[in-house]
């Protein structure tokens, strides 16, 4: 669930000269997820992502984390312009790196409008490409990817050790109190990484775990919705625990869900009222004055009762300010006890713009 | 023996004595220097300011690309080509740019007045890729975050030229097309008129779909650009070529050198006639003061001191002169681009207006330029003031050194020598040969003078003429360098303004001839705009039919890039007959093309920067192909300075695929009205293309024509006037101080009997001699001056030839003023001189 991208899409329709909308399809109930099929690209939706996050550890044993991220966005200009460079589709993607040697993320990111082979998202399986950026899934199941700038680069190969995780109601992800309000959700956790890392030129080998999130929809958030909350748990039992919440301008939440499923693959899907973000401390980023509440204590209601989950970011400056080209938002590399994953903040720098 | 310590004081007061006794003459010598210093140091400034404007606006266009894929011709390249770019290794990012020329409304001529022209360039890009290239070019609406892939964005330029405002709704035509649009944001930083939109929306709205005209290339940091380019080349179509920022700059600045060095030229001259003016001044202040000078040397002065005594004096000038001119001279530039613009007039610059920026090393130079010409004026004088043997001058006063026979060889030498490099080729592309060969023609007119002088007074030594002219003939011939200093300033001054005024009255009778050759039809038609699409066939064919119009031409124009480094070349496709298209003024020889050749016919500027004489062959991009054409003749051209091709019709359309036209030539059927049949063919026109169309009549179109030749003169006339009077008040200030010197040798006349009267009919005599005299040299050396102008000086700045015409009127009428300038001056300082007592001035005699 993610995000700003949304936002985004809203922005370059809501740009649009002539009402001549487009007709994106409506995300629905009971469409069930079909694969590799869904792996692919669905270019008649307004907004989709491939989202994939993880912990890695060095040969030196020097934990860091990483985000390799790719965005399609149907922005509804230039539908009818016979123009090779009719924005029908535009790609972006970001990559960041955490390394808690520096203290900050090092990101970069690519967007380009898709064509000329420069540019594109297949259908019918994963294949991303902008420029010299890709995340592609392979025939054996496995996702490569390759991202980074002068500053870092990403070279790793993320191979399934479970089943798919299909979320909400059969892959219908509900995210806010109408049930326009929503999207096709699934994810792959427990993702088991290996590659290299690129730092200052020098390139290790590093081995880890990742979760990927692929989403996709028309009409995401309702018009009230300020900000979210998402985090994703690869639970060192091998469980996978996935918590969101959109919020409003009172900074409750205006809707909230996830999933849980236990290592012996057993799912439950979480309720708004199964979901509590508390915010705990706050990080003051000293470039953008946004104060994140970077380490929350989630509480969840599971199977076996609530759970209290105190999260801890790797290291607190994990802020991704890409503006004015993009968004400003926190997406870091965070534990719990038992558990290690990301969490994603957005809408806490400033008003976010409709 | 010791140095004597004598000079500093008595020097100084022997100097501050003369310009006490002589301000107006000092001052005339300083403002000399001055407006000279001003004139260069103006157009230094005023160039340099439009030269940075201009690279600034080619700057925010081009922003941070390191090199530019350009097409060679306005119909641009296979779009194709950009992701074969984009995947170059070391090639960070390649934007690709759809640009064409645009208008809204209806355009208006140039030069008609308002703000609103109606022209712009419309540029279509990707904002993704641009923002890392040419963030300038982005546009951006306020509260929105990220590039903007909708609207139109407007430089305020582009505002001013179209009257659009932001938010409201705007009309552009190009390729034959129409768009209504709305503008959607301002381009903040953009100087041209530049209207930015989505390349998609570009493509299809001006029908550009697969084509671009551009790609911005940055290269990735490290890369090595020699080798990225030797790989980009590697891919390029012939419809493409790589051009680089330095290229860019370098096209830029061979857009307006010869221009602008011209001026500077010219300035240079009227610092070169200042110069005259310090040396006669100085000259007559050394002789005025041979007693003192000799008491001085009998004091125990030594000669080199006395030199460096009246050096010093000139060193004194130069340096008051200088500093007042830099100051003239920045005002004057401030002026100048408040007034004409940064072009002075030349045209070259459109739009910006450029800001002056003082340089400290240039200031200096002008400066220098300024001293050192006042120091080398006065050293002749101060030599002469030095030579002079002490016992003779101090018995015969100021004035005799009769005798000495003048040389003539020296001057000879310096003619020949002018004669000789004159003949040499342009260096850099410049004239330099050419000015220094007027130079040398002016130093040895004037080094040639005084022998000069007795040949042309030997006819009048035996003639009877009444008592008053004889003394005057006896005078002249016996004191020929007194006589030499007055005529000098006259020939300098005369052949330099003879010059000029003959260049450009050939120049202007050549255009004048030349637009009657060029626009022999009753009414002409013109699209602007239409560089991708003009007039097809189908509106060919209903403008023919228009009642009233018995024959109808068409033409098609469109501009190529045949080297990267220099300007566009126009290519036109014209009608051809059996001997060559019909329209066009030829010069020189001809050459038939071998069977199966393509012949194209070139302007003359052609031959100069392509060597393309005729019998040879030219490569041009035509139809995204190399294509080899014939040059089988050459024609006169004052329109285009950097080249012009004609090419028969057919061949165009054949090699171009493009059967559109964008100009028609139209001669009425005998008795119609041309002035209706203009007004037929504007109602005719498709309605997407009236609005960029200009119908005018010949009579019209060669006034404009006429107006905008001497727009881009008016500096120049401006410059050759302040020549002029410089030159003229210094022939003024010769012949007064000469008279004034003179006040024993009237006593003395005066004494012996002869009238007050007859000394003044002598003075006017002499006056009137001198100019005759200075008048006949100075205007043959002009003519031959001219010559240099017109067959080197020309031709090499602007590569273009012109017949040689004479402004009888003006020639005639100089010589006049001349002759009566020189007698009034003297009559008017012989006033002066006789006024004081007789008696005593023949006492003064000792």
């Amino acid at each position: 669930m993610r995000r700003w991208l949304a936002l985004l899409a809203l922005l370059l329709a809501a740009a649009a000269p002539a009402p001549a909308p487009v007709a994106w399809p409506a995300v629905r109930p009971g469409v069930p997820l079909v694969f590799p099929r869904d792996h692919g690209a669905h270019p008649d939706f307004r907004a989709e992502w491939w989202y994939a996050t993880g912990w890695l550890k060095t040969a030196a044993g020097q934990d860091l984390g990483f985000q390799v991220t790719f965005f399609r966005v149907r922005p509804g200009l230039g539908e009818d312009n016979p123009s090779a460079f009719a924005p029908r589709q535009i790609l972006f993607a970001h990559a960041a790196l955490s390394d808690p040697a520096t203290g900050r993320l090092r990101h970069g990111q690519r967007i380009a409008r898709a064509g000329f082979g420069l540019a594109s998202a297949t259908t019918g399986d994963a294949a991303l490409v902008i420029d010299d950026w890709r995340l592609q899934r392979r025939g054996d199941g496995s996702w490569t990817t390759h991202a980074g700038t002068g500053d870092f680069g990403l070279d790793l190969v993320m191979t399934p050790r479970q089943p798919l995780l299909v979320q909400g109601e059969g892959g219908y992800s509900r995210k806010g109190p109408d049930p326009a309000s929503a999207s096709h959700y699934y994810s792959i956790p427990q993702l088991a990484v290996r590659g290299h890392v690129t730092r200052n030129g020098r390139r290790e080998a590093v081995a880890g775990t990742a979760w990927l999130d692929r989403e996709w929809s028309s009409a995401l958030l309702d018009a009230r919705a300020t900000g979210w909350d998402w985090l994703g748990l690869n639970m060192d039992d091998g469980g996978a625990l996935t918590i969101f919440q959109v919020r409003d301008k009172t900074g409750g939440a205006q809707w909230a869900g996830g999933s849980y499923r236990s290592a012996a693959g057993v799912r439950t899907v979480l309720a708004p009222a199964d979901v509590r973000f508390l915010p705990g401390t706050r990080w003051r980023s000293p470039r953008s004055g946004a104060a994140w509440p970077v380490a929350p204590v989630v509480m969840v209601r599971l199977p076996g009762g609530w759970r209290r989950l105190p999260v801890t970011p790797l290291f607190p400056d994990q802020e991704l300010d890409s503006r004015p080209a993009g968004p400003l938002y926190w997406e870091g590399a965070v534990r719990v006890p038992g558990g290690r994953g990301y969490l994603e903040l957005t809408g806490y720098g400033e008003r976010l713009r409709m | 023996m010791a140095e004597p310590l004598l000079p500093a004081r008595p020097a100084l007061w022997l100097v501050l004595g003369e310009w006490r006794a002589q301000p107006l003459r000092v001052a005339a010598a300083v403002f000399a220097i001055a407006v000279g210093v001003a004139l260069g140091f103006a157009v230094h400034l005023v160039n340099q300011a439009a030269l940075a404007s201009f690279a600034g606006a080619v700057h925010s266009v081009a922003g941070s690309a390191d090199l530019q894929i350009e097409a060679r011709t306005p119909q641009g390249f296979a779009e194709s080509l950009y992701p074969r770019i984009a995947h170059v290794p070391g090639v960070a990012v390649a934007s690709p740019v759809v640009e064409v020329a645009a208008t809204s409304g209806q355009i208006r001529r140039p030069g008609s007045g308002g703000t609103a022209s109606g022209r712009l360039t419309l540029i279509g890009l990707d904002p993704f890729r641009a923002v890392a290239v040419t963030p300038a070019l982005v546009g951006v609406r306020p509260g929105r975050d990220g590039a903007a892939i909708d609207g139109v964005y407007f430089s305020a330029a582009a505002l001013a030229a179209t009257g659009a405002r932001v938010g409201g709704p705007v009309t552009l035509a190009a390729g034959g097309r129409v768009w209504e649009t709305r503008v959607a944001g301002r381009l903040a930083g953009v100087g041209r008129a530049v209207a930015v939109t989505d390349i998609a929306t570009a493509q299809w709205r001006l029908g550009q779909l697969g084509r671009l005209q551009r790609l911005d290339v940055r290269l990735a940091q490290g890369a090595d650009p020699a080798e990225v380019t030797a790989r980009l080349r590697a891919l390029l179509p012939d419809d493409a070529d790589i051009a680089t920022p330095a290229g860019e700059e370098a096209r830029s600045d061979s857009l307006s050198r010869a221009y602008r060095v011209n001026l500077g030229m010219l300035a240079m001259v009227a610092l070169l006639t200042g110069g005259f003016l310090v040396f006669s001044v100085q000259s007559l202040a050394v002789a005025r003061r041979r007693p003192q000078f000799a008491l001085l040397r009998v004091l125990g002065l030594r000669q080199g001191a006395l030199a460096r005594l009246v050096v010093g004096e000139g060193l004194a000038l130069g340096i008051a002169g200088s500093i007042l001119g830099l100051g003239f001279g920045y005002g004057l530039a401030a002026a100048a681009i408040d007034l004409v613009g940064g072009d002075l007039g030349g045209g070259y610059f459109g739009g910006a207006r450029p800001v002056l920026a003082v340089t400290p090393g240039a200031g200096l130079a002008f400066a220098g330029l300024g001293i050192g010409v006042a120091v080398i004026a006065s050293l002749l004088p101060g030599r002469e003031a030095a030579r002079a043997r002490p016992a003779v001058a101090l018995k015969s006063g100021a004035d005799g050194d009769a005798g000495a026979r003048p040389r003539a060889w020296p001057g000879l030498a310096l003619l020949a020598a002018g004669g000789l490099a004159a003949l040499a080729p342009p260096i850099a592309g410049l004239p330099i040969a050419g000015y220094a060969a007027m130079a040398l023609l002016l130093a040895g007119g004037v080094a040639v003078m005084p022998a000069l002088a007795r040949v042309l007074l030997a006819p009048w030594q035996a003639m009877r003429a009444p008592v008053p002219v004889e003394l005057a003939l006896r005078r002249l011939w016996g004191a020929p360098r007194g006589a030499a200093v007055a005529l000098c300033g006259i020939v300098a001054s005369t052949s330099l303004m003879v010059a000029m005024a003959v260049m450009v009255a050939s120049f202007r009778g050549s255009v004048d001839d030349w637009l009657g050759q060029v626009l022999p039809s009753d009414v002409y038609l013109h699209l602007e705009g239409v560089e991708t699409a003009g007039l097809d066939p189908a509106a060919q064919a209903r403008l023919a039919a228009t009642p009233g119009v018995a024959r109808i031409r068409f033409q098609r124009s469109i501009a190529i890039r045949l080297a990267a480094d220099r300007p566009d070349v126009q290519l036109s496709a014209q009608p051809v007959g059996a001997t060559g298209p019909v329209q066009l003024p030829r010069v020189g020889a001809s050459a038939t093309p071998p069977p199966g050749e393509v012949p194209v016919w070139v302007s003359e500027a052609m031959v100069w920067l392509y060597d393309a004489r005729p019998g040879t062959r030219l490569t041009l991009p035509l139809g995204g192909r190399k294509v080899p054409v014939f040059v089988a003749g050459v024609w006169r051209d004052y329109a285009r300075q950097f080249g012009a091709i004609a090419m028969a019709d057919e061949d165009f359309t054949r090699l171009t695929g493009d059967a559109t036209r964008s100009d028609a030539a139209v001669d009425v059927a005998p008795g119609a009205d041309p002035r209706r049949i203009a007004a037929a063919l504007t109602a005719r026109l498709p309605p997407a293309l009236a609005g960029q169309a200009l119908v005018a009549r010949p009579a019209e179109m060669r006034a404009v024509a006429l107006q905008l030749f001497d727009r881009s003169f008016a500096i120049t006339y401006a410059l050759e006037i302040v020549s002029i009077l410089i030159g003229l008040v210094g022939v003024a200030a010769t012949f007064s101080g000469q008279t004034l010197a003179r006040a024993r040798e009237f006593g003395m006349l005066r004494h012996i009997g002869v009238t007050r009267g007859q000394v003044l009919a002598m003075l006017a005599s002499e006056g009137a001699l001198l100019g005759l005299v200075g008048g006949i040299a100075g205007i043959s050396l002009g003519l031959v001056m001219a010559q240099v102008l017109i067959h080197v000086v020309n031709p090499q700045s602007f590569h273009w030839t012109m017949d040689v015409s004479l402004p009888w009127g003006l020639l005639a009428g100089l010589f006049a003023a001349l002759v009566v300038a020189a007698a009034g001056t003297a009559v008017i300082a012989g006033r002066r001189a006789l006024s004081a007592d007789a008696v005593r001035a023949v006492r003064d005699d000792w």
